[in-house]
């Protein structure tokens, strides 16, 4: 066990997997000498050569190509998008290509080895294009695992296991927490498994789900919510593509209430898709409407972020609403 | 390069280039009436090479043909023909080992014939029966075979390009003595993907051949309303790429082009681009009609380019075949790919289970009760849906 941060724990989970996985090369922009605009592929050029970890033109579409057909030879391919509000002109090759690679062929061709790596999520300063959140349009496509870690230690099992996983993954790294959570992180090599989501605090009243930055939110407003005597159950989702119903309808067969946190924006997020499975699942167990507590409709706005974001004091509030219903 | 500006040669009055200062010239062997020219540099060929291309040509001319007609019969949903690009397609693939790996963009049939995949295989796919490989999943002529090392077909065009780089890439990084190959449309190379695809080839130094197929349209939109510089050759250049341009319906042209362009790749750990000019003389596919966007007479002219003939008159020069045995052939394949239709078409389709198969690695449990939820549908109503029903 070791104090870091979530980069360093990323950086960690890389050369990990580089130094098992003759095969493995990582690529993007700006990530080889340099070590990544954010310092995640820090030293992996060093170690491990030009060749398996470079610069690739500014061609987020090439990337997602080029990584495509790398994986599809046998490689494992890990590739970053700088920022997720730059994964757009790859969207093609994400959604037609890379989801579809085994089922197009008849499992003939897939491209398992491919994991696309890129920051996520607001509360930077960042604005409409280093502040998105966009989960959701990659949850619609069948093919695809999505995934998002909320803490160091998280992140290292979660990446390592995204890397390895015979499924191409998007692994949406926090932004807002790559320096800023620090944690206890194990040493050497471990996999958290993926599709499976993780109760972080057992509670009688209500469940609070959230994934990666917004963690740390939704807890603190149930810490709030238990000082005024409500029992909070909270759960980390961690995969969103494919997401673990049985852990959530379990804890809401038991809670009888639901509130899911998301920055993303409400309308088309994910959570109206687990909102719309949760009550068919436990229609009868619910004492409340589920409840979600998301981004604003409306592009990521610079000066008024800290309005929009589904916050500390929103999800209180959503909290007491829920119990009190 | 970061200093180039500080080292480039300068001039002192103002000078443009355009698109005629790059001279791009077409490289061609074969004449008309099927002689080389008297200073042209033959490509590594001999017969059993000659026969194997021209059985090739023979088996795609009928499976063409017989295939559009099946189309028209209402027998497949879709058809493509390579007619008139036999040449480029074929040429090019001969030129390759079977360990290269094929990226094509939809009208490559040929290639995978050349490489071996059966008539049956053929059939199977564009009926979507129970042997098709690709389980029924894709229109007619999305074909792929990982053991003639043909990558499954993707409607989205040029997707392939940066695909291509980066399977190239793997062979380097491997140490395989092996290229990538990729075609594409002049249409396709519109998009950002040509773009990405070449320029990271270029720079990433991958050993990869980009086999434009410029056959003038793009579906309807001809060439002079897809692009206003000089072709596609030209760009190769400007990525610092080694580029040929050549005539695509002579074999042997781009037979030679593609034979070096392959020893160059493997070489310098380097892609290289040919352009090979040539007409689609068929529809796009057995969805349009020509006719509205081109006149008979240009079709007629370029009729008189046929690549199969010219290149069967060489073979007929060269005491190789003979008009018999071409006729002989013709009719072989006729009859093979007719009999084939017939088993293909009776074959039930792929069993209802295998919906949920492949879109990861193993079904999800939601996906599995989708499935279950609906066979059970199914078994209620089994008359909306008789091609699964009885069958679950």
């Amino acid at each position: 066990m070791a104090q870091m941060n979530m980069l360093h724990a990323i950086n960690e989970a890389l050369s990990i997997a580089m130094k098992a996985d003759e095969r493995m090369v990582i690529f993007g922009e700006d990530v080889g000498h340099f070590g990544g605009v954010f310092r995640a592929t820090s030293g992996l050029q060093e170690q491990y050569g030009r060749e398996r970890c470079f610069n690739t033109p500014l061609t987020e579409q090439g990337i997602a190509g080029f990584a495509n057909g790398l994986a599809s030879y046998g490689m494992t391919a890990v590739a970053e998008i700088q920022f997720a509000d730059y994964i757009f002109p790859a969207f093609d090759q994400i959604v037609n290509e890379s989801a579809k690679f085994r089922y197009r062929s008849g499992n003939q061709f897939d491209v398992g080895g491919l994991t696309f790596r890129t920051p996520y999520g607001g509360g930077i300063a960042g604005g409409h294009y280093h502040s998105q959140s966009p989960e959701a349009y990659f949850t619609q496509t069948p093919g695809l695992k999505v995934v998002v870690p909320r803490n160091p230690e998280q992140a290292k099992g979660l990446l390592l296991a995204a890397i390895r996983d015979p499924n191409p993954v998007i692994f949406f790294e926090p932004k807002r927490l790559y320096r800023a959570s620090v944690g206890e992180v194990p040493a050497g090599d471990y996999q958290i498994e993926l599709g499976k989501a993780q109760v972080v605090k057992q509670g009688r009243d209500i469940t609070v789900l959230a994934w990666g930055a917004q963690m740390e939110i939704v807890e603190k407003a149930c810490e709030r919510a238990e000082k005024e005597g409500i029992s909070c159950e909270i759960i980390d989702l961690r995969t969103l593509a494919p997401w673990d119903v049985d852990t959530v309808a379990k804890s809401v067969t038991k809670t009888g209430r639901l509130l899911i946190n998301h920055e993303a924006p409400l309308t088309g997020g994910f959570a109206g898709e687990i909102a719309a499975t949760i009550q068919q699942e436990c229609f009868l167990s619910l004492e409340s409407p589920i409840s979600r507590v998301c981004g604003l409709d409306t592009p990521y706005p610079l000066i008024h972020e800290k309005e929009y974001m589904p916050d500390e004091l929103k999800t209180f509030e959503a909290i007491k609403a829920s119990v009190a219903f | 390069m970061s200093n180039a500006p500080l080292t480039n040669e300068t001039v002192h009055r103002v000078s443009f280039l355009d698109k005629a200062s790059l001279h791009i010239p077409i490289l061609r062997i074969l004449q008309a009436d099927g002689t080389t020219y008297e200073n042209a540099v033959l490509p590594v060929i001999d017969k059993p090479l000659a026969d194997k291309i021209f059985d090739t040509c023979v088996f795609t001319r009928v499976l063409d043909e017989r295939m559009l007609g099946a189309q028209r019969q209402g027998r497949i949903s879709f058809y493509m023909t390579c007619t008139g690009e036999e040449a480029s397609i074929i040429g090019s693939t001969a030129a390759l080992d079977k360990d290269d790996v094929i990226l094509a963009q939809y009208r490559e049939h040929a290639s995978l014939r050349y490489r071996g995949f059966s008539t049956e295989q053929f059939m199977n796919q564009m009926f979507s029966n129970e042997k098709d490989l690709g389980k029924g999943r894709q229109m007619p002529i999305h074909y792929g075979s990982r053991e003639l090392n043909y990558q499954t077909i993707s409607s989205p065009l040029a997707t392939q390009i940066p695909q291509a780089t980066g399977v190239a890439y793997g062979m380097k990084l491997q140490g395989k003595r092996n290229v990538a190959i990729c075609y594409f449309g002049e249409g396709a190379a519109s998009e950002g993907d040509f773009h990405a695809g070449l320029n990271m080839a270029a720079v990433l130094k991958a050993p990869v051949i980009f086999f434009c197929r410029n056959n003038g349209y793009a579906i309807s939109t001809p060439t002079e309303e897809q692009f206003a510089g000089n072709g596609i050759a030209s760009r190769g250049v400007g990525y610092g790429m080694h580029t040929i341009r050549v005539d695509g319906n002579d074999m042997l042209a781009v037979l030679a082009a593609t034979q070096q362009a392959r020893a160059y790749a493997l070489e310098h750990n380097a892609p290289v681009l040919i352009e090979a000019m040539t007409y689609r003389l068929g529809a796009h596919s057995s969805s349009d009609d020509p006719s509205g966007y081109r006149s008979k007479d240009e079709e007629a002219k370029w009729q008189q380019h046929d690549p199969v003939k010219r290149f069967k008159l060489w073979m007929i020069n060269k005491g190789w075949t003979n008009e018999a045995e071409e006729a002989t052939l013709f009719e072989r394949y006729r009859e093979e790919v007719l009999a084939a239709v017939k088993v293909a078409e009776k074959l039930p389709i792929p069993k209802l289970d295998e919906i949920i198969e492949d879109v990861l690695d193993k079904p999800t449990p939601a996906l599995k009760k989708q499935l279950k939820e609906l066979k059970e549908h199914i078994n209620k109503y089994p008359k909306a849906y008789p091609k699964s029903a009885g069958r679950l």
